[in-house]
């Protein structure tokens, strides 16, 4: 099998397209920030349209999932992120030659470019063949690059492009400046006249003084007096500038594609790590799921990444949860006290399915996770509230939308619909939604504030957040296979401040 | 090239600050002294206070001290001579200002030129002093100063200085080598000596067929390019410029810590000066290990009190020789604070070299003093009062180690007395045991009827004398000490305690 990229084993997989735009569930789900978190300083690799993209074989969950195994290993992942700082640098360093005036100037940086590429590309081999990897995708790109390294292309590139820094790097001159000339010497070696200074003061020296060494402002550019100078010194040594020049006007296209892509699309892999490298040192586990074709799906300890990643920067403790379905159960019904966590039970259900469909880990110790065709999300939005009717109508025309689209392969998560009506059409249109996803089979969550979609039918499962019993004004955030508290919750916070019927017939006299 | 007049081996630095500074200062009255050893002068009064508050242990560096001082008294115009040279090289230095062009070689460079010949004059008035009276000095700090100018500054010496300024004007060029560095800009410069380059006349280059050379001029009107060829002439003068910058800091170091050292004697020659006309006694006194309880003073008098009032100050004689402790109660207005305050200014004088104001003064010396004194402010938070006196003595006892000095003064009084006792009894004998020494001033009769029924040798009990006919002579005798004070029933009723 021909290399071509470290994301697709086969061509026909990627897709013909890089996709633009996140989807339209990327905001009620917080993955933009799960996303921007990974692609944050990452910019330049473009790296959004990979994380747009979920998979839908389980053949390339598989290639990924292998190939960010092998990345963990440190070795293997400092030698990955080595090639790319310095592919990083030599782009920075084509970048100047294109900007710089100066003939002298271009050539030098873009031997330089050469030379770092050069070199990017044999430590790579190098530090490739001190660690293990058992990924496909990675064996099959190190057989791609030791064929590279031994190719006569790349040999005569790396051996003229030292040639000609080593032999610059012997240039040496003297300087005489005098009234509005500099004259350009040939060198001789003579004693610097600054230690003969110091000698003659240094009984005075104590204790560490002022630095006056100014610090000249080194930028790249020239001025035409130094690019003068330079001239007259090429005339002191032509033959190596002579083969400066042939070089620059010759190896133009010295960068190897499949290697460039390469380097682009590792960075998939790096960004994720790196990500879940900042949970590790706070001590949250990731997974790496098992992509499942059957509905009875399962996480332990699992958690909802961008809130736990805000968290974690403010050390605030991070609950985690677990869930499970099972034959025939297929959705979850989140009731209970407000601000207990049910949304953010929802955002890490869609959240876990979303990166397990990219080939990510989870955040989680243990997850099967269903390979679903598409997922469709429905939350509440508060800026529209002050539109009843609007966002009634709304809500319906998306659900309708929802049930039209999906298939039993879908998940879908709804949050809060049906807010801005009758407890009674919001209890009838429940039902009628609710009846609709059952009869689709499909996966999903739905967090509301009517106790009876709980008890729905035997596809339904009813989860409860939590409160501390002897102090039900403090969540939990734990989310709870249970019936709906009902009333409990809000009799014993009145019991709390006193406020009861029996509390408040003794307090008023 | 040291100076050496504060410590034998070592130059001044303020690093040993004691850590209860505000507490001295306030409790001392510390700044009386300061004001009368500086009568104005903003320098001498800020080193008289870092001296003062950065006592001494080491016993020979203090007798080494007491020396210098003593040349200093007897030498008085040879001194402050030295002092006004170094005061107005370092003036002059500061009036060459660099200002706007000291982001420029070349104007550093010519700047530290013009500084270093300054100094160099400078240097030499201080060797001609030296060669001059030397021989009048007997302690070892001046011997080995004026012993150090002499040999350190030869004329064959200041010679070789004087050329190496005349070379660095650079009135024929400047001579630089070169290598590639990034990006093919020159890199590595250096600066060789003009003398070296114009060796070979012109027409032996042309027989030795040395290769030809290219020459870039700067067109007329090309300002930029005058620019680049002045920052290039800066590049290739850089090092050498930062070279004889910092080498001028040196020696403006070197007269900044004569001045700073001297500034203490000066401080104290002004105040020997005071005192004396004042016929107040003044001794050197007498220091033992800090190991040591000696105490044994002949007309003991409150500096401070006597810098601000005209009479004279009622000294007081004291023998504690072995003591731990030296408790002081009795009658208020009978000199037992200004008595307190006496022991700590003379102890902190003593510790950093200076004399003392008594007749005779033989102690030990301690190893960090602290004060405790009755706070005034406050007087209405009573309940918060006697927090506020622990917490103070909690940072104290932080910074307590074996034969530290604690001094207290109407200390843990604001609860009642019982409580106020036991509190100060318990602190006070954990003190002593840990070799702390201590002198506490109280109205705590349980306190210290306590202490005294114990009957231990190592605690002094002073009063107030009095005479039969009441009248108070602000002399302290040792004594049982008594219940009754004038003041006790006062100070139960402003902190109404029961």
């Amino acid at each position: 099998m021909k290399f071509s990229s470290i994301l697709y084993p086969r061509t026909q997989d990627r897709p013909s397209s890089e996709v633009p735009n996140a989807p339209q569930y990327f905001r009620d789900l917080n993955l933009d920030q799960i996303i921007a978190a990974m692609t944050a300083g990452r910019a330049e690799y473009e790296l959004a349209p990979f994380f747009y993209a979920p998979l839908t074989n389980r053949d390339t969950i598989r290639y990924r999932q292998d190939v960010m195994r092998d990345l963990e290993n440190p070795l293997l992942l400092e030698a990955i992120l080595s090639f790319a700082h310095t592919m990083r640098t030599m782009r920075e360093y084509l970048m100047q030659s294109q900007k710089l005036t100066y003939h002298y100037q271009k050539a030098v940086w873009f031997v330089d470019a050469v030379e770092l590429y050069c070199y990017a590309v044999l430590d790579l081999m190098k530090s490739l063949a001190e660690v293990e990897y058992v990924s496909p995708g990675l064996v099959s790109f190190t057989n791609y690059l030791v064929e590279y390294i031994h190719s006569d292309r790349f040999l005569a590139l790396e051996t003229e492009a030292r040639e000609i820094k080593d032999a610059l790097g012997t240039v040496q001159y003297r300087l005489h400046i005098h009234g509005q000339q500099i004259d350009v010497h040939p060198y001789s070696d003579e004693p610097n006249y600054s230690s003969e200074v110091a000698e003659i003061f240094a009984k005075f020296k104590q204790g560490p003084v002022k630095q006056y060494r100014i610090k000249f402002t080194d930028g790249p550019n020239m001025n035409h007096v130094e690019a003068g100078i330079l001239d007259f010194v090429a005339k002191l040594y032509p033959e190596i500038f002579a083969h400066l020049d042939s070089f620059f006007i010759t190896r133009v296209d010295y960068l190897d594609k499949t290697l460039a892509i390469f380097d682009r699309e590792i960075q998939f892999y790096i960004a994720v790590l790196d990500y879940r490298e900042f949970f590790k040192q706070a001590g949250l586990p990731f997974c790496y799921p098992e992509i499942s074709t059957s509905k009875e799906i399962f996480a332990n300890d699992a958690f909802d990444a961008a809130l736990a990643y805000q968290r974690i920067a403010d050390h605030a403790p991070i609950v985690s949860n677990n869930f499970y379905l099972k034959d025939p159960e297929r959705i979850f019904v989140v009731t209970g006290p407000n601000q207990g966590g049910k949304t953010t039970f929802a955002r890490m259900f869609g959240q876990l399915h979303y990166l397990a469909n990219l080939g990510c880990p989870v955040p989680g110790n243990e997850a099967r996770l269903f390979l679903f065709d598409r997922l469709f999300t429905h939350f509440e939005k508060e800026e529209t509230l002050n539109n009843h009717n609007g966002k009634l109508q709304d809500d319906l025309i998306r659900m309708q939308e929802i049930l039209q689209e999906s298939t039993p392969q879908s998940v879908v998560i709804l949050n809060e619909i049906f807010t801005s009506t009758t407890w009674q059409d919001a209890l009838f249109l429940s039902n009628k939604v609710m009846a609709g996803l059952c009869k689709s089979d499909l996966l999903g969550v739905w967090v509301t504030f009517i106790d009876d979609l709980a008890s729905f039918n035997e596809k339904t499962v009813s989860l409860v957040s939590t409160v501390v019993p002897d102090n039900p004004a403090v969540r939990t955030y734990k989310i709870l296979r249970r019936p709906p508290d009902g009333l409990s919750f809000a009799l014993s916070i009145a019991e709390k401040y006193r406020m009861t019927y029996d509390w408040l017939k003794e307090r008023i006299l | 090239m040291n100076v050496f007049l504060m410590y034998p081996t070592k130059d001044f630095t303020v690093q040993d600050i004691s850590p209860n500074e505000s507490a001295l200062i306030q409790d001392l009255e510390l700044s009386t002294l300061w004001n009368a050893m500086a009568t104005g002068d903003q320098f001498v009064w800020k080193i008289s206070r870092q001296v003062t508050l950065s006592p001494l242990v080491d016993l020979d560096v203090i007798l080494y001290r007491q020396d210098i001082l003593n040349d200093c008294v007897n030498h008085e115009s040879v001194v402050r001579d030295i002092y006004s040279i170094a005061a107005s090289a370092i003036e002059r230095e500061k009036k060459n200002y660099l200002g706007l062009f000291s982001s420029y070689p070349s104007a550093i460079l010519q700047r530290s030129v013009d500084v270093m010949q300054m100094f160099v004059e400078t240097l030499e008035q201080l060797k001609h002093i030296a060669q001059t009276h030397a021989h009048q000095f007997v302690s070892r700090g001046f011997s080995r100063f004026f012993t150090m100018l002499i040999n350190e500054l030869g004329e064959e010496y200041l010679d070789q200085v004087k050329s190496h300024l005349r070379e660095l004007k650079f009135h024929k060029g400047v001579w630089i080598s070169a290598a590639l560095g990034p990006g093919n800009k020159a890199t590595r410069y250096r600066l060789h000596r003009t003398s070296q380059n114009k060796k070979s006349p012109w027409i032996a280059r042309i027989m030795t067929k040395t290769p030809r050379f290219y020459t870039y001029t700067i067109a007329d009107r090309d300002d930029t390019g005058a620019r680049a060829l002045a920052e290039l002439r800066d590049r290739g003068i850089n090092q050498v410029t930062s070279v004889l910058a910092q080498s001028t800091d040196h020696v403006l170091n070197f007269f900044t810590l004569l001045k700073t050292e001297l500034a203490f004697y000066m401080g104290c020659l002004t105040l020997h000066k005071v005192l004396a006309q004042k016929e107040e006694p003044l001794c050197f006194p007498v220091p033992t290990a800090a190991t040591e309880r000696l105490l044994s003073v002949e007309g003991l008098y409150d500096v401070c009190l006597s810098l601000r009032q005209v009479p004279r100050v009622v000294g007081n004689t004291v023998k504690a020789d072995g003591k731990d402790m030296v408790i002081i109660t009795g009658a208020n207005q009978g000199g037992k604070s200004t008595f307190l305050r006496s022991i700590g200014l003379a102890q902190l004088m003593m510790q950093c070299g200076m004399f003392v104001p008594a007749e005779s003064f033989h102690a030990n010396i301690c190893d960090g003093l602290f004060t405790h004194f009755k706070r005034e402010e406050d007087v209405t938070m009573s309940s918060g009062k006697l927090d506020e006196e622990l917490h103070r003595m909690s940072e104290i006892v932080d910074h307590l180690k074996a034969n530290s000095l604690v001094l207290f003064n109407e200390s843990f009084a604001a609860t009642n007395e019982r409580e106020g006792s036991e509190i100060a009894r318990q602190i006070v004998s954990a003190l002593v045991e840990k070799h702390v020494q201590v002198f506490f001033v109280t109205h705590l009769y349980e306190l210290a009827s306590g202490l005294y029924h114990q009957r231990r040798e190592n605690i002094l009990f002073l009063q107030p004398q009095r005479l039969s006919d009441g009248e108070r002579t602000f002399k302290l005798n040792e004594g049982k000490p008594l219940q009754t004070s004038y003041g006790e029933d006062l100070y139960h009723r402003i902190f109404g305690t029961d």
